[in-house]
């Protein structure tokens, strides 16, 4: 479902005297529908920018990246955003969202924009609002004077809400209690079970054992310095 | 012998009764269309008919007889004064008689008699423009006008019902001519509109300080503009005339004493006049001395 | 119909070779890109940068000196530079509209609010008072002005409302492309963020292709899906939105993009 091939990015800093960084080459993975892949390596080896890259957020240097048949390394920006509303899904470690937005439509806007109509949209992001033990009063208001667990739960809730069949998870579980980390961790495991392929970045080492069927460590794509 | 003092026929030299003739067939030839011409200077100030004058004098042959009416009536002191000027200046016969008449020159009114083929109608025109009171740039207007964008016409009734529930516009209410140009028939009643479409006479429209004439042709398509569930009408008082009893005239309203009394009178003073020698009385008239020989 | 469903294979707007000069002092040159139906564009720069030539010139209200601006009508594609006069103004009051960054250029302070959305629907032949009345009531439900305000003169409405009555009086028609000129310029805040609300709303339930300049990169990541980046008249990047403000390329990107204070 994921592949990417020979995949390298720099940054170029042109404002700092045009400072080129390397920070990945030659990265190799595939994950296949239903396998959850977890990415490991110490901070800023470079986990969260290769999500990024599949997410098509940063662009590649070389290589290619396989969401299905698209490659998201060369595809034009309306292919992307496809394959954003439909196929891939990305629940990032904040919540961005439109001032003055309720939940509820937050969460629901994934289906609004595939077409889903209005009511059933609304009535599956209020279930899993509910799942996610959102009480129902938080609902109508804007999640951006929630606390950061409440936060998370609504991205996840964002992110979950339409069955994507790829998902891209950075640090899921992080800020939340027990209760609602089970919860989030049963929402994965449904997923893998419908067949998503899932890569996710875990520190939380337990969630990683429960979830990922492999592990892949991101040191090995750090251009060495010379 | 040349007269150092006298006028040349009807005032206006040669070549601008030329210009303004180019510029009546331009009008004739797309009727409703705004035809720009170099207005002269008249020895009467704008606002008071120098448009309609000029069309009349680039019209007028020796053999014309002349009608000049304002508000309908051959009495006024306009009315007088352009009769006067035009027999000074061109010698022509006049007349009150609108059957008898061969150019009628108006200001907002159209005679209640209905015209014939080669009668010409001129009216006085003192703002030429529909769109103007909503567009006020003229370079807009006449794009509107070239690329039939109309829209703002009917914005403008759209107010108007808005506002009083009705169309509201009781004169200079615009008609649109052989379904392509928006005109402003001049400020003659909306009562009178419907005389404009399929009229037998040739219609002459002359605005000399906005320095335009425009044409409606004879028989030529004029319909008010309207909306689907708000049609047009044309309304009147809801009177008879008190001196010659007619239902279907437009009606002038006279105070007649400091207490409020009112009557109401034919605004078409030949009109009336005709009705009354024929015999017909209204509520507050007395019978014409020419009702006898009848 | 979803968005998916609408992204066809024919671009509703090609962009070729686009320039106009003032004298010898560049306006904005060899823009070119392709606009699909559902998408939002959005182009940044600073004052000067062209951005405002360039939408002029995409829009018809200016002429440019080369290149093409292809449209696809109702009759197929067109270049809307060679078009006539007649058939591009017909364009401009059916399948595009444009909102003015000052809402008073873009209404008729004069008239009501009512006549102000039911405009353009007279323009195009509606002949019905009530239809037309009934039309105008429901667009202002729609950008959420109060019902009992369709016979006030936007004079009497407060910028926000005049910006979404504008909005209203253009989208009536269901145009196909909107050319937005900095739409929350001069809007406090909070004022804008309800506006920019509206518009993602609107954008995705009508469909609606946009182009938006701007100069408040906020503005574009909320509502662009991608992003041309304009400086001294040229393009200097563009890309997916999230991807040209996150991992900017150029020197200029680079620049803008750390200019913009977190708040």
């Amino acid at each position: 479902m994921i592949t990417i091939s020979n995949l390298s990015k720099s940054f170029t800093l042109h404002n700092q005297g045009a400072a080129v960084i390397p920070v990945m080459a030659g990265a190799n993975l595939a994950v296949a529908p239903g396998e959850c892949l977890g990415l490991v390596g110490a901070s800023g080896s470079g986990k969260s920018t290769l999500m990024r890259m599949i997410w098509g957020n940063y662009l590649a240097a070389a290589g290619s990246i396989m969401v299905g048949d698209v490659d998201v390394a060369k595809a034009a920006p309306r292919e992307i955003i496809a394959l954003r509303r439909g196929t891939l899904g990305y629940v990032s470690q904040f919540l961005r969202v439109v001032p003055r937005v309720p939940t509820v439509e937050v969460v629901a806007e994934p289906l609004l924009t595939l077409g889903v109509p209005a009511d059933e949209a609304r009535a599956r992001a209020m279930a899993l609002l509910a799942q996610l033990n959102i009480p129902e009063r938080l609902w109508s208001l804007s999640p951006t004077t929630f606390s950061g667990g409440e936060q998370q739960r609504v991205n996840i809730a964002r992110g979950f809400v339409h069955p994507y069949p790829a998902l891209l998870l950075d640090e899921p579980t992080a800020s939340l209690d027990l209760v609602n980390r089970e919860v989030v961790l049963t929402l994965i495991e449904a997923a893998k079970a419908r067949g998503a392929a899932i890569i996710g970045i875990f520190h939380d080492e337990p969630a990683r054992a429960r979830l990922c069927d492999r592990l892949v460590d991101v040191t090995q794509f750090t251009p060495k310095v010379a | 012998m040349t007269d150092q003092t006298a006028y040349n026929f009807a005032y206006l030299d040669e070549q601008t009764k030329r210009m303004i003739r180019r510029a009546i067939l331009k009008g004739v030839a797309i009727p409703g269309y705004q035809v720009p011409f170099a207005s002269r200077e008249m020895p009467m100030p704008y606002g008071w008919g120098t448009g309609g004058v000029q069309v009349t004098a680039a019209c007028l042959v020796p053999e014309d007889r002349l009608k000049v009416i304002d508000q309908g009536a051959d009495d006024t002191t306009n009315a007088v004064s352009i009769r006067r000027f035009f027999q000074r200046t061109a010698g022509v016969a006049v007349t009150e008689a609108t059957a008898e008449a061969t150019v009628i020159q108006t200001r907002h009114r159209i005679p209640e008699t209905p015209l014939t083929e080669g009668q010409i109608l001129v009216y006085q025109v003192p703002i030429p423009e529909p769109l103007r009171f909503l567009e006020p740039r003229e370079t807009e207007t006449r794009k509107m006008h070239e690329l039939e964008d109309y829209g703002l016409m009917h914005v403008k009734l759209y107010e108007d019902i808005s506002r009083h529930g009705q169309i509201a516009t009781a004169y200079d209410y615009p008609v649109k001519v052989e379904g392509r140009y928006v005109m402003d028939p001049s400020p003659i009643p909306k009562f009178d509109n419907p005389k404009l479409g399929g009229n037998a006479a040739i219609q002459l429209f002359g605005a000399g300080r906005e320095q335009r004439i425009y044409a409606l042709p004879p028989y030529t398509q004029a319909i008010s503009l309207d909306f689907d569930d708000y049609p047009f009408t044309a309304s009147k008082a809801d009177h008879a005339c008190d001196l010659c009893g007619a239902p279907d005239s437009y009606l002038d309203e006279v105070i007649t004493d400091d207490q409020g009394s009112r009557m109401f009178v034919c605004s078409d003073t030949d009109f009336c006049a005709s009705r009354r020698a024929a015999g017909h009385v209204g509520p507050m008239g007395a019978p014409s001395a020419g009702a006898a020989e009848e | 119909m979803s968005i998916l469903a609408k992204m066809k294979m024919q671009p509703l707007l090609s962009v070729r070779d686009l320039s106009k000069f003032y004298g010898g002092r560049i306006g904005c040159a060899d823009v070119g890109f392709d606009l699909y139906p559902g998408e939002v564009l959005g182009v940044v720069g600073e004052s000067g940068s062209g951005k405002s030539t360039l939408l002029s010139c995409l829009a018809g209200h200016l002429a440019p000196d080369r290149g093409e601006v292809i449209f696809d009508t109702q009759e197929g594609p067109r270049d809307t530079v060679q078009m006539a006069e007649a058939a591009r103004r017909r364009l401009a009051r059916t399948d595009w509209a444009y909102v003015h960054q000052n809402p008073r250029d873009g209404l008729r302070m004069g008239v009501s609010a009512g006549g102000n959305v039911g405009e353009r629907l007279m323009a195009v032949g509606a002949r019905h008072y009530g239809q037309i009345r009934g039309a105008a009531v429901d667009w202002l439900g729609r950008v959420e002005i109060a019902a009992d305000r369709v016979d006030d003169r936007p004079s009497a409405f407060s910028g926000g409302m005049q910006q979404r009555l504008q909005i209203a009086r253009n989208l009536v028609t269901g145009p196909r492309l909107v050319f937005m000129d900095e739409p929350t310029g001069g809007l406090d805040v909070s004022v804008q963020a309800r506006l920019l609300d509206l518009l993602r709303g609107l954008v995705r339930e009508m469909g609606l292709s946009a182009i938006i300049v701007t100069h408040d990169l906020a503005v574009v990541r909320l509502l662009a899906d991608r992003l041309m980046v304009m400086k001294g008249g040229y393009v200097v990047e563009q890309g997916l939105t999230d991807q040209v403000l996150d991992d900017p390329q150029h020197a200029y990107t680079q620049l803008l993009v750390s200019s913009v204070l977190q708040v």
